[in-house]
């Protein structure tokens, strides 16, 4: 095995996930506009109304980062259980009879699935500028940055752990109903935990809470319970241990 | 030269034996089948000759390279068209070629020629544009195969290639599969369940029952070693005629089924008279009779006793698709 064969293996799995990305109209719309519903009927709900906890004064602000890691953690867990996909569709066979390593397979793929994912944090950071939160330093905007890679990383790696472990698509809704959704609910994504100490104890061990809180200490720089480098920090550690779990997991797994 | 060899290639599933030590040899150049029933561990082999899975006990080399220690060395000389459609069907047949090619490392100036020449092969020019989830079924066949030999392997594996596709789209691959053996000198392993296919296409034949190889020979001698022509014929008392019809050294070989004798002769028009003079002298009734000249059918019948579709019924009911789905899990 050389070098540039892995190098265009990589690249393979990369612009393969980005093409059924763009060619897949019905999943492009969903992503995008899932987030924008939750930000903008949400976030004009709330608006006026008296959170505990929330220092900022818009609502629509503070909802920001909690969007962006929704949308960036359900696209990139769909790539890692797109492996599922092509397993029931038998193109998983076609890639492992390749002579390719399986590591340059999860690269590719995985980068595709940030790259994607990315994407759709972008047009919603886009569209909240247009809202008028201000960012609060340059930065602060790299680190969002930062953040949003490894947020997708994590969520790709879960996705491929997931996939490596259940036979069909059906486990997926379970899994986002019972363990993601309650996860997402007790980040702070959408209201802040800071004023029920029990709801703040959970979120100690919640990796989810970790992603919101530091995205939105380094965007918005109000809000957040944690300086956004001790989030990053700890949201690197997951990522590293989901993307290795996910990686041994696909590893060992056969077509 | 031998192009595949194994030595006792076993594959077990828990208790499950599906690939039971068998040993053969694939020369260079020719177009090698393996003839059995759904269930009969053609896959399984398959499965292990091109890495997918790792045999129990046993071993193989592809082009000299051993299936367990040169995984990569082996990818590399092999192509495979398996037996589910493994196309990403939101690329186009372009892209599904050019990706291929790619992970093959191909370099760009040989990749452009050597798709056009492989969607040549197939006829698929003037859909290479279109995704592959508006192709047929046939044309999804052709696709693949295509791709398979993208990358000009050695050895170029056929899981059932024409499975579940018409009797023209069938006859059209056929003619893919004996052109690429020829034009680019491919070895071909295949595996397939249907008689006709193994006899039109393959130079040898191993028929494969229960995971074990029963015999391995080419097709003419397989047919010939049942006899010329081939008489079914049945009768009240079957076992006693049975019993006399042994003794007699005009026949080749006679096997019973649950209400027919079939014997291989040579001329039967000339035995049938014959049978008839004994069939009387022991006050035994014809009611049937009738003779042709051998397929492979009968030469899966006079080895393993039964006949084709039987043992796919009877594999269809002892395995449900649930535990194939297992199989492809570990």
């Amino acid at each position: 095995m050389n070098a540039g064969n892995e190098l265009q293996a990589i690249y393979i799995m990369w612009l393969r996930q980005l093409k059924r990305f763009f060619r897949s109209k019905s999943r492009l719309v969903a992503t995008i506009v899932q987030p924008l519903f939750f930000l903008f009927i949400l976030g004009s709900g709330f608006r006026n109304a008296m959170i505990p906890g929330m220092e900022g004064t818009d609502f629509m602000h503070f909802l920001v980062p909690g969007i962006i890691t929704m949308a960036i953690l359900f696209s990139s867990m769909f790539t890692g259980l797109s492996v599922l996909w092509d397993r029931q569709f038998g193109f998983l066979q076609e890639v492992l009879v390749a002579p390719i390593s399986r590591f340059s397979i999860i690269v590719g793929r995985t980068m595709g699935g940030a790259t994607t994912a990315l994407l759709q944090g972008f047009i919603i950071l886009f569209i909240a500028i247009g809202l008028g939160i201000s960012i609060v330093s340059a930065p602060g905007l790299l680190l969002t940055i930062l953040f949003m890679i490894f947020i997708a990383f994590t969520a790709v790696g879960f996705g491929l752990l997931v996939a490596s472990k259940m036979e069909n698509m059906e486990g997926f809704g379970l899994i986002m109903n019972i363990l993601i959704l309650p996860l997402l609910f007790l980040s702070s994504a959408f209201f802040p935990v800071a004023a029920n100490p029990l709801l703040k104890s959970i979120a100690m061990v919640n990796p989810l809470f970790y992603m919101v809180d530091g995205l939105r200490g380094s965007l918005l720089g109000v809000d957040n319970l944690y300086p956004p480098l001790l989030d990053l920090g700890i949201v690197v550690c997951v990522s590293l241990l989901m993307m290795g779990i996910g990686t041994y997991l696909f590893n060992k797994s056969e077509a | 030269m031998h192009i595949i060899t194994t030595v006792g290639l076993t594959k077990k599933f828990n208790k499950l034996v599906a690939v039971d030590n068998i040993s053969f040899t694939v020369d260079r150049g020719e177009i090698f089948g393996f003839l059995g029933p759904n269930g009969a561990g053609k896959t399984t082999t398959i499965k292990m000759l091109t890495t997918l899975m790792t045999p129990t006990e046993g071993s193989a080399a592809i082009a000299g390279s051993d299936i367990i220690t040169q995984r990569a060395q082996v990818r590399k000389s092999i192509g495979v068209v398996f037996q589910e459609p493994a196309l990403d069907t939101e690329l186009t047949g372009y892209e599904n070629l050019d990706y291929h090619a790619r992970m093959y490392g191909i370099p760009r100036s040989k990749r452009q020629r050597r798709i056009s020449e492989v969607l040549h092969l197939v006829d698929l020019q003037d859909k290479k544009n279109v995704l592959v989830k508006q192709y047929s079924g046939g044309m999804k066949r052709r696709l693949e195969i295509a791709r398979g030999l993208m990358h000009s392997p050695k050895v170029l594996f056929l899981d059932e290639p024409t499975l579940g596709l018409d009797a023209q789209t069938r006859r059209a691959i056929w003619q893919y599969v004996k052109k690429m053996n020829k034009d680019e000198g491919t070895t071909i392993f295949l595996t397939t369940h249907y008689m006709d296919e193994a006899d039109y296409l393959c130079d040898r034949i191993g028929i494969i029952d229960h995971g074990k190889i029963l015999i391995i020979d080419t097709t003419p001698n397989l047919k010939s070693s049942i006899g010329n022509d081939v008489i079914t014929l049945t009768c009240s008392e079957i076992g006693k005629l049975k019993e006399r019809l042994q003794q007699e050294s005009w026949i080749n070989s006679i096997k019973q089924h649950d209400s027919s004798l079939t014997l291989g002769v040579e001329k039967a028009e000339e035995k049938i008279p014959a049978l008839f003079e004994l069939a009387n002298s022991l006050g035994i009734t014809i009611t049937s009779i009738y003779s042709r000249t051998p397929t492979l059918d009968d030469v899966f019948l006079s080895y393993t006793g039964r006949t084709m579709r039987d043992t796919n019924a009877e594999g269809t009911i002892e395995k449900p698709t649930r535990s194939r789905w297992r199989h492809r899990q570990r």
